[in-house]
């Protein structure tokens, strides 16, 4: 790997907050988007994400801070004078025009002769596999070609940014994973740095350079795919990114990242603690395939296995702790695997790596 | 689905019924079927023929029933024209302008025509042109008509404008385009059936109109629902039917014409993107 620690900065969100009236819809957001980068603005729905996208587009304007693109600040541009595109949720394909001619406006609103406009055009629409529907008109085309023209529509006139906002959520599963590997591909072959926007978090993973975690109008952590769901910062992000358990501690001491607590029925434990995790009672994020289970005796925690969920390839398998809180355990299904009956006493281990002291 | 309500169980709702469209379509029924009387009486039936059509294009009176003809249709293309650019702009700005101070005022002030009883808008226009000494004449007449057509105009464009969301106008913005682009190239054409629509509205609203016209107008000028009235004043014969089936038979096509233009535009330029 190359290390981009120097790499140019495409887009530097810097600061920015956005109201609308009372209500603030992106707080404070700080983030630095880098030449090149399939980077994923990753949340619930209505946290904020689509919002940030639409300031850097230019359809909404922001309320303090600034947005610079490779060093441009744009904030008082309009959105026809930023040399950014965006694939839209519905696609917004022009409906009075067929596919040829929706890829060709970009191109033609730049000032590009129609000659050079059909070529371009057509180029994209081959980098898409649409060569063949350059004449049809968009309701005569499937959501997938739908959701291909607006790409090749975003791609044509060569942004230096492209903007993508939740392009794959209409499409169907079977159709979305294979659109996944083509976006990455497309994005490693054109060399244009993608914003995509998504609150599908194995789209996240799957796809980014680096993923941005926002909650309610807050950044929450921006870090690689592994970085987050690993090493997440706070209760939101290791409960948002894949599954987890959160189990109640007490904290006695942290120093120098480690933190020392009691886990529930008393055994002493020590492990990672996130940046800004503070003593006293707080929650360990431990992700279920790092649970095992066995004998009670020499475990961290003991319990009682109440639930089994049968999930293919692997088995869930719940255990009530004293206290009345669960912990989930993710087994692999096969012959030799050890899967208590329900109703056993069992006893919970896992690593230290395994674990980590969240930030509430 | 729950099952429908059957009207036919309320009591009296079939007999109002009938009652309604007896009112309603029975007297247009009887001026259409006159209209092919072959006898000079309007209430004896002499057998079937065209005479009285042949009246209304050859006859005696046919020079006026002309003049006032092309009266109408002038007057009604200007108006129509002129009112629809108007309602185009006024609906643009109404719903795509975004919030702006006496948004709700503005709406009032163009649907209000649509509730101010004609005769009060004749009388008031009569008055206002007298006062600031405008000759009565064509010109009075396009300007009246072209200003109680432009809330007809307005409505199926702003129902139109609606239905179109303004994403495609971002997608155009994004793809930059200029404002102006956006709205030629995009909004434009996708609101086509509905201006269409309104422009036949305000059309047949125009050609159809007697009240204002009949204030308004000067002592030398006809149209045709003022020729029609003056000539029915004298008694009526059997070529006023003629004349009246024919203006009928207009006004069914060009309304059926907005209708239908307006619908076909939503279905193929709606929401199924």
């Amino acid at each position: 790997m190359i290390k981009r620690m120097d790499a140019a900065i495409a887009v530097d969100i810097d600061n920015v907050t956005k109201r609308y009236g009372d209500f603030t819809a992106l707080r404070n957001a700080s983030i630095d988007i880098r030449d090149n980068e399939f980077f994923t603005l990753l949340g619930p729905s209505g946290c904020g994400k689509t919002t940030l996208l639409r300031c850097i587009a230019g359809f909404e304007d922001i309320s303090s801070g600034a947005i610079r693109l490779y060093g441009q600040d744009i904030a008082e541009l309009p959105p026809n004078k930023r040399p950014v595109n965006t694939v839209f949720q519905q696609y917004a394909l022009f409906p009075h025009m067929n596919v040829l001619q929706n890829v060709m406006f970009g191109l033609q609103r730049l000032g590009k002769s129609d000659s050079e406009a059909k070529a371009r055009a057509g180029h994209v629409l081959d980098l898409v596999q649409l060569t063949q529907l350059a004449e049809r008109m968009p309701s005569q085309l499937s959501g997938g070609q739908q959701q291909r023209v607006a790409l090749a529509r975003a791609l044509a006139p060569e942004p230096r940014v492209l903007l993508l906002d939740e392009p794959l959520s209409a499409l169907d599963l079977k159709l979305r994973q294979a659109v996944r590997l083509e976006l990455q591909q497309l994005q490693k072959e054109t060399g244009i740095t993608f914003v995509f926007v998504t609150h599908d978090q194995e789209e996240a993973l799957t796809m980014s350079n680096r993923i941005a975690v926002i909650s309610e109008g807050q950044l929450q952590q921006i870090g690689s795919a592994r970085e987050i769901y690993e090493a997440p910062v706070n209760k939101f992000v290791a409960d948002f990114i894949g599954e987890t358990n959160l189990i109640d501690v007490d904290v006695k001491k942290i120093t120098d990242g480690t933190a020392t607590c009691l886990l529930p029925g008393g055994t002493k434990f020590s492990c990672p603690a996130a940046k800004g995790a503070h003593e006293g009672p707080g929650h360990l994020s431990v992700r279920p395939e790092r649970v095992t289970i066995g004998k009670a005796k020499g475990s961290l925690i003991t319990g009682t296995a109440t639930r089994h969920i049968y999930l293919g390839t692997d088995m869930h398998i719940d255990i009530n702790l004293q206290d009345g809180d669960v912990i989930t355990a993710r087994v692999q299904n096969s012959e030799t695997a050890n899967i208590p009956e329900v109703g056993d006493e069992v006893g919970i281990s896992f690593e230290a790596s395994a674990a980590r002291l969240l930030v509430d | 689905m729950a099952r429908k309500v059957d009207l036919k169980r309320f009591p009296g709702f079939q007999s109002m019924t009938y009652l309604c469209l007896i009112l309603l379509y029975a007297p247009l029924l009887i001026v259409m079927v006159y209209s092919f009387n072959d006898s000079r009486s309007i209430t004896s039936w002499g057998g079937i023929s065209l005479r009285w059509y042949e009246d209304v294009f050859f006859g005696l009176e046919a020079e006026k029933f002309r003049a006032a003809a092309f009266n109408s249709v002038v007057i009604a293309i200007i108006a129509a024209i002129t009112s629809t650019t108007i309602a185009t702009m006024a609906a643009t700005g109404m719903l795509r302008a975004g919030k702006f101070r006496g948004k709700s005022f503005s709406f009032a002030l163009i649907n209000l025509p649509l509730m101010v009883p004609e005769i009060v808008t004749a009388v008031a226009t009569l008055i206002f042109f007298s006062a600031i000494g405008f000759n009565a004449g064509y010109l009075t007449i396009l300007i009246a008509h072209i200003v109680f057509c432009i809330p007809f105009a307005y409505l199926p464009i702003a129902a139109r404008m609606q239905g179109i969301e303004d994403i495609y106008e971002q997608a155009a913005q994004d793809l930059y385009a200029t404002r102006f682009e956006a709205f030629k190239l995009i909004l434009l054409p996708l609101m086509a059936p509905g201006i269409l629509s309104g422009f036949l509205l305000a059309f047949i609203i125009s050609l159809d109109d007697f009240i204002i016209t009949n204030f308004v107008k000067g002592a030398g000028i006809e149209t045709l629902p003022t020729a029609i009235f003056g000539a029915a004043k004298q008694g009526i014969k059997p070529n006023i039917m003629a004349i009246s089936t024919l203006l009928l038979l207009v006004s069914v096509v060009f309304v059926t014409l907005s209708y239908l233009i307006g619908r076909m535009g939503q279905n193929k330029n709606g929401k199924q993107i």
